[in-house]
């Protein structure tokens, strides 16, 4: 089962200069949100922020992660 | 790809390109059985928007192929004009900027609440179960 620390610890090695703030919604380590800073996303719209931290996870989104709620920023 | 080498994928793309709002979700918009979809179908009610509905839950293949073209993991999933806007949590967002209403192309109705309308109760578990046995 992950933890919000490796949620955090694998967004931040995936995407350079990047930090994460991670939650765990419902306390059964599957549902979980992100806030995430990061320089990059400066350059890409909402919907491609977000599929750059769904990306870090792959195939574990709708497997051992059931949902990963987003909310991602350029800046803190 | 050919339409007989893959009919989902390609009835999906078609229902994608013949809606001007589609939303894909868990469930119905009259019952949806997420909490993350029954967030997105309240702030597209708030703002009296009209739209398709298809419930991925009864093939888990229609949610397959949807990531597959839409190269967006997770449920739900809304478009317009044949382009994915985003999830719950875009949809939410878009809610509370404008965007969604002009994304949409509408007028919010006037009562419209200025924060996204929360559908389930805060720390509920989004996964909900339904007793189809109860009658």
């Amino acid at each position: 089962m992950p933890s919000t620390d490796d949620l955090k610890l694998r967004i931040e090695a995936a995407i350079p200069g990047s930090s994460a703030a991670v939650t765990d919604l419902t306390g059964t380590g599957d549902h979980f949100r992100a806030t995430v800073v990061a320089p990059e996303f400066a350059e890409l719209s909402r919907i491609e922020q977000h599929r750059r931290v769904y990306a870090v996870f792959g195939a574990d989104i709708g497997g051992p992660i059931h949902a990963l709620s987003l909310v991602t920023k350029a800046e803190a | 790809m050919s339409a007989t080498e893959n009919p989902m994928r390609d009835e999906i793309q078609n229902a994608i390109s013949s809606h001007e709002v589609i939303l894909f979700m868990k469930g119905r918009p009259e019952q949806p059985m997420c909490g993350f979809s029954a967030r997105t179908v309240a702030a597209l009610d708030a703002l009296g928007a009209s739209y398709a509905a298809v419930d991925i839950l009864p093939d888990p293949r229609i949610r397959q192929e949807l990531s597959a073209i839409s190269n967006w993991p997770t449920i739900p999933q809304l478009f317009v004009n044949g382009e994915l806007v985003g999830g719950c949590d875009i949809v939410t967002e878009m809610y509370e900027t404008g965007e969604l209403a002009s994304t949409l192309g509408i007028e919010p109705k006037a009562d419209a609440p200025e924060e996204a309308p929360v559908a389930s109760e805060p720390g509920a578990p989004p996964l909900q179960i339904r007793n189809d046995l109860a009658s």
